[in-house]
């Protein structure tokens, strides 16, 4: 208990660094943007002649120097205050959390999703490596990265949702809500299907290459020799003595994808019209509500630091040999 | 099994080199401005001579758009591409030789752009910059060079205590001078067999910022035709089809080179 204890208060520190830095940067990117509240706030209403301007930004504090504006700018951070966003006429930090529960529904859907039945073919790939079925899957794989998400997703309302009608053509409840609570999780499941597949089988093929490459690895170990010498059930070395280990950098992945997976959710959810953050993003970037993009680009900051520490602590418990001293895999498989 | 890979870097160096053909040829293949409107709208794909895969509700040939197309995807991929690999090259390299505090600093930064969403990052600049390519290119190389920083880093780490190293110290070469000339060209190697995937991963942001509306509203992209067919989804699904396929297309043809070269360099390495 102790040695995760430790883990997690040294991850926690060496994540200071790296919200501090991203913080800067999106402070940096909203004084590049130029144009600052009181002119998107003016956009909104309607105009106002200069001095009713002039008058606001001293009101918001906004005439002061770069330094002064920036140490605001933190100070606002630490007390959770991301600004007010103009395009959903609410706190940002508001506007984000209704947001979140959809999103983190079905990135953790569809990381399980995705990491699941990519380690299954990549393990099978490793099993029967260099037949057909290791070439249909590899090929396949790779044909799923190179599809772009959105064309996957508008391919499977076409065939899905308006040839077969199975699913719904979006949204992430019908509106008519079933009164009990459980056809209402289900309601919502089934309108979960298609976006948690199409954002899981774009991030796929990560997870078959790494296993398949890490079970072949593990194959040609000697433990696996010694467990074959020893007369072991196949299926016993398989699991146990093949899958096992490989599947501790697949672990890791999951951690890495993280971030990628969120912004996968931007297309996913806008295509499928989702209510999440992803759609969020979208509404804020097309209207140009920058203090709820900066909310959101901080938020989906935090969101991975989160998923990699849980990916650490599972590591952990998973590999007996790691010390807190470890240096994790970086970003390449 | 050599045979199969080798095969796949084939099929996809012929296809991208078509590819290029089709970017470098887009005058006069499909001469004029690809958004004109030149006929009916929304004729079915193989009806009419004039426009093979048809055209769109505002009688825009597809054609046309999915040759011009093809310049946006390749140019904005290979230059964010290229841009990503110069800075990661640059990063990992000075981090990597100088070390202590510059290197302390330099992953941290190199950590924090890794952590943030990165596509989320690509949105917000082109929102705040303007959506003119530029920004895009500039947009998907800011989110896309850490990668190459760790993997130069490494590289340089593990050689920069050779001999040959030493070497150049004693003969009185300046660090960076040994960093970037003696150091360098052994480390880059291994970026090699990034260069597909960063590619690959350049085109399909790009098609996803050009989908979401976030390109140069004057030039046709692949991503802003399937925006655009989203529209007629139910009654003209090719408007959709097409152009997604051409960035699988050459999404798919990029990395099976990619594959094929880190491939051939590791055997090389191995050999």
């Amino acid at each position: 208990m102790g040695r995760t204890w430790t883990l997690i208060r040294r991850r926690l520190l060496q994540a200071i660094p790296v919200i501090l830095i991203v913080s800067i940067g999106i402070f940096g990117l909203l004084e590049l943007a130029g144009g600052d509240a009181v002119d998107a706030y003016l956009a909104v209403t309607g105009g106002g002649d200069p001095a009713f301007a002039e008058r606001l930004r001293q009101q918001w504090g906004l005439d002061a120097g770069l330094g002064v504006r920036f140490l605001a700018y933190v100070e606002s951070l630490v007390t959770l205050d991301f600004g007010w966003s103009v395009v959903m006429s609410k706190p940002v930090s508001v506007a984000i959390l209704e947001r979140l529960p959809n999103t983190a529904l079905m990135m953790g859907a569809a990381i399980a999703f995705s990491a699941c039945l990519g380690t299954l073919l990549g393990g099978i790939a490793a099993l029967r490596k260099g037949t057909a079925a290791d070439a249909g899957i590899t090929v396949g794989a790779l044909i799923l990265n190179a599809m772009p998400s959105f064309w996957i997703g508008l391919i499977a309302i076409v065939v899905f949702a308006v040839k077969l009608a199975w699913f719904p053509l979006g949204g992430i409840a019908s509106f008519d809500r079933p009164d009990l609570a459980i056809s209402r999780v289900i309601d919502v499941a089934w309108h979960l299907v298609l976006p948690v597949t199409v954002l899981g089988l774009a991030y796929m093929a990560l997870y078959v290459r790494l296993m398949r490459s890490a079970m072949i690895e593990t194959a040609a170990s000697d433990w696996v020799r010694a467990a074959r010498a020893r007369g072991l059930p196949r299926s016993r070395i398989v699991r146990r003595h093949m899958a096992r280990p490989a599947l501790l950098p697949v672990v890791t992945m999951l951690g890495l994808q993280a971030g990628n997976l969120l912004g996968g959710s931007v297309v996913v959810e806008t295509v499928f019209a989702i209510p999440g953050l992803g759609s969020l993003a979208y509404d804020a970037v097309s209207q140009r509500d920058l203090p709820l993009i900066a909310g959101i680009l901080l938020v989906g900051t935090l969101m991975v630091i989160v998923v990699n520490l849980l990916v650490d602590i599972t590591y952990a418990r998973l590999d007996p040999r790691v010390t807190d001293d470890r240096v994790r895999a970086g970003g390449s498989p | 099994m050599m045979r199969r890979w080798s095969l796949g870097g084939a099929i996809g160096a012929a296809v991208l080199a078509l590819l290029v053909l089709v970017a470098i040829a887009a005058p006069w293949l499909a001469p004029g401005d690809p958004l004109d409107i030149v006929g009916r709208p929304l004729l079915p794909p193989f009806t009419d001579p004039r426009f093979p895969l048809g055209t769109d509700q505002l009688g825009r040939n597809v054609f046309a758009g999915l040759v011009h197309g093809t310049r946006v995807s390749l140019l904005v991929g290979l230059t964010a591409a290229a841009a990503a690999i110069g800075v990661g090259i640059l990063v990992g390299t000075i981090a990597g030789f100088l070390g202590g505090w510059t290197d302390e600093g330099l992953m941290r930064v190199t950590e924090a752009f890794q952590t943030i969403p990165t596509f989320l990052l690509a949105l917000a600049m082109v929102s705040a910059l303007g959506a003119s390519t530029v920004n895009v290119v500039l947009a998907i190389a800011i989110s896309s060079w850490p990668a190459t920083a760790r993997l130069v880093r490494a590289e340089i780490l593990s050689l920069k205590s050779r001999d040959y190293v030493d070497a150049a110290r004693l003969a009185g070469m300046s660090r960076l001078g040994i960093a970037f000339r003696e150091v360098l060209p052994g480390a880059v190697q291994p970026v090699l067999a990034l260069i597909g995937i960063t590619v690959g991963v350049a085109i399909l942001v790009e098609s996803s910022l050009a989908f979401l509306g976030l390109s140069d509203p004057n030039q046709v992209s692949w991503g802003g035709m399937v925006a655009n067919g989203r529209a007629v989804l139910r009654s003209a699904p090719y408007l959709v089809a097409i152009p997604g396929a051409a960035v699988a297309v050459a999404v798919l043809s990029v990395s099976l080179v990619g594959d094929a070269m880190g491939r051939r360099l590791l055997v090389s390495r191995e050999g």
